[in-house]
């Protein structure tokens, strides 16, 4: 069944900015219906490896796989033709747009002839809400609505069913609820998991564990530009994969060295230790 | 939910035109001429006023057009008032001075405005440097050619030109002695590029490329092609205002057209384009820009010094801004309160 064989992989890939070598032998595979989350701190080299599967930055050496087969991406278009769709952190929308415009941004449906082709609003209205609609996202029933009128949750929502609709096999998300309340990152991750549901293979790149572990399938984590740990769903508790990502320091040894040093210090914190 | 519907689509005439992005402008250009038509009376609204502030809106209008582009997409463009007398000395020398055919004299001052323009895309999209910067460079860079090459072929700042009937009555006649037929030129660069933005594709990518570049990349629209193709109409456009000023006096000018980059600038922040793009209307850079020239004009029908006429534009102008974020909040506001 199709759970064997990955839609995309990274194999060996390493990536390079002149002298400073930002990604080491990064080995990764995702499955169509099934959830990688990419988890790292800060500067662990997220953002490159996101804009390599996206066709932005191209590896230094290593290949990209796609169905078995050696692929590269010259320019992010070719990563789109190839169904590799990437999802921002604020959705990569436009918010003096209105809903149907944004949606069918660089792929306008047009009508008419030859050079008298013109932007077939009605049509872009009524795709987009449908496309939305059938994502859950109900409150979205007019096409002329500017996107900076929604609320994060629903632009995210946006984005994803945009990225569907134009047939994406592979869903990019990049910290798709960061910057997200309680209630609209629950949405989000609600629209994660219809993206799963319809057959997506999804990577979520996120520093929040409890995000990840809600819709993760399979989990790496991504330390100082190199997978420092790669398992499936179940296999590491929460504060085993905190701890993995913060660098191998344990929270609880950090927690107790901060009250060491409180209880000596008449109840000040330490100061920050760089 | 129906409720809901139903509630909005009553109020629908009303608030869609409130909340679209001329509706401010629209409101000014009332103001403006009500106000001057009372001050200058009979005269000013009759066939002298009108051909007075179109014949100036005309030319305004065809630079602030391509401009307003840019502007929706995010950049600016301050060539423009160096290619418009760049594109006229060209075409006075080469016509005028050497005697060519006239058709290459204009061919080649209209390819000064492209190959300005193209090199301000190029350098835009090439560099980090933000437009503003490196179109004033060119801007310098530009008069410097310009007035060093005239100088050193015809010898002289001003060069004189005698176009054939043709070309001057198809691009330097005033109809009935008043009306310049640069005002339907105007007309035409409207029709064009309000097709343009609103109605083809390329609009959207416009509206795109300001709202957020790096989307609008991803979204795997040509950016630096957009750009560049977007300077090479703005330089095009201010390049034909100089051959129109060029068949109309018969005179190219070195100094000519500095005035239009702070007008041009004006009359689309005045028609609500909003100034860190993404917004705008063709609809409202043509009401801007009529806007500004009856105020130009209708200061010398009024009778009141023709200082306050710069008052009344600055004024215009912050006020346009005001608005323009009101309008765009209203527009934002609108989406949430439902639901």
């Amino acid at each position: 069944m199709s759970a064997n064989a990955p839609i995309l992989a990274l194999r060996n890939v390493n990536k390079s900015f002149g002298p400073i070598d930002v990604l080491h032998d990064i080995n990764l595979e995702v499955r169509a219906g099934e959830v990688l989350c990419l988890l790292g701190d800060n500067g662990a080299g997220k953002s490159t490896l996101i804009r390599i599967l996206s066709g932005v930055h191209q590896p230094t050496t290593g290949a990209i796989e796609m169905d078995g087969g050696q692929v590269s991406f010259p320019n992010p278009r070719a990563a789109a033709d190839k169904g590799i769709a990437t999802v921002h952190q604020f959705g990569g929308t436009f918010p003096l747009m209105s809903i149907g415009r944004s949606f069918f941004v660089g792929v306008e449906p047009t009508k008419g002839w030859g050079p008298f082709k013109v932007y077939d609003r009605k049509k872009a209205n009524a795709i987009a809400v449908k496309a939305v609609q059938d994502f859950g996202i109900t409150r979205i029933d007019d096409g002329d609505r500017l996107v900076g009128g929604l609320s994060g949750g629903e632009r995210q929502s946006l984005a994803i069913a945009r990225a569907v609709h134009f047939g994406a096999r592979v869903l990019i998300l990049d910290e798709p609820t960061a910057a997200l309340g309680v209630k609209q990152a629950a949405h989000v991750l609600r629209i994660v998991n219809e993206a799963k549901r319809r057959g997506l293979a999804v990577i979520f790149i996120t520093h929040q564990v409890m995000h990840a572990m809600a819709v993760g399938d399979h989990f790496a984590v991504l330390i100082r530009g190199a997978v420092a740990a790669d398992f499936k769903k179940g296999e590491k508790s929460r504060e085993q994969i905190t701890d993995l990502m913060a660098g191998g320091e344990t929270m609880a040894d950090l927690e107790k060295s901060i009250d060491g040093y409180m209880s000596t210090h008449g109840g000040h914190p330490p100061p920050p230790a760089h | 939910m129906t409720q809901n519907r139903e509630g909005r689509s009553s109020g629908m005439s009303f608030g869609s035109l409130a909340r679209r992005p001329e509706a401010g402008s629209l409101v000014g250009l009332v103001l403006v001429y009500t106000f001057f038509a009372i001050m200058g009376g009979a005269v000013f609204v009759g066939a002298p006023g009108w051909s007075s502030w179109l014949n100036i809106a005309a030319e305004v209008g065809i630079v602030a057009l391509p401009v307003g582009l840019l502007m929706i997409a995010g950049e600016l463009d301050i060539s423009v008032g160096s290619v418009i007398p760049a594109s006229q000395m060209t075409a006075a020398i080469i016509s005028g001075h050497f005697g060519l055919p006239i058709l290459l004299g204009i061919g080649c001052g209209l390819g000064v405005g492209l190959l300005v323009g193209y090199i301000n895309g190029l350098l835009v999209t090439r560099t980090t440097i933000p437009s503003l910067i490196i179109t004033i460079g060119t801007m310098f860079g530009v008069m410097g050619l310009t007035l060093g090459f005239a100088v050193l072929i015809a010898g002289s700042t001003s060069v004189f030109l005698v176009p054939t009937p043709l070309t001057k009555l198809v691009l330097g006649t005033f109809l009935g002695g008043m009306f310049n037929v640069s005002i339907f030129w105007w007309i035409a660069f409207a029709i064009v590029i309000y097709f343009l933005l609103h109605f083809s594709p390329l609009g959207n990518w416009i509206f795109a490329l300001g709202g957020d570049r790096d989307s609008a990349r991803n979204a795997g629209i040509p950016t630096r092609g957009l750009t560049i193709w977007l300077y090479m109409l703005s330089g095009f456009a201010a390049a034909f205002v100089g051959i129109l000023q060029l068949m109309t006096y018969q005179n190219a000018q070195v100094a000519t057209g500095q005035s239009f980059i702070f007008n041009s600038i004006m009359c689309v922040v005045i028609g609500g384009v909003i100034l860190t793009g993404g917004s705008g209307s063709v609809i409202g850079i043509v009401i801007g820009t009529a806007t500004f020239a009856i105020v130009n004009q209708g200061i010398f029908f009024s009778g009141l010094d023709p200082n306050i006429g710069s008052i009344i534009i600055g004024a215009l102008l912050l006020a346009a801004v005001l608005s323009n974020d009101g309008f765009r909040a209203l527009a934002l506001k609108y989406s949430t309160k439902k639901g």
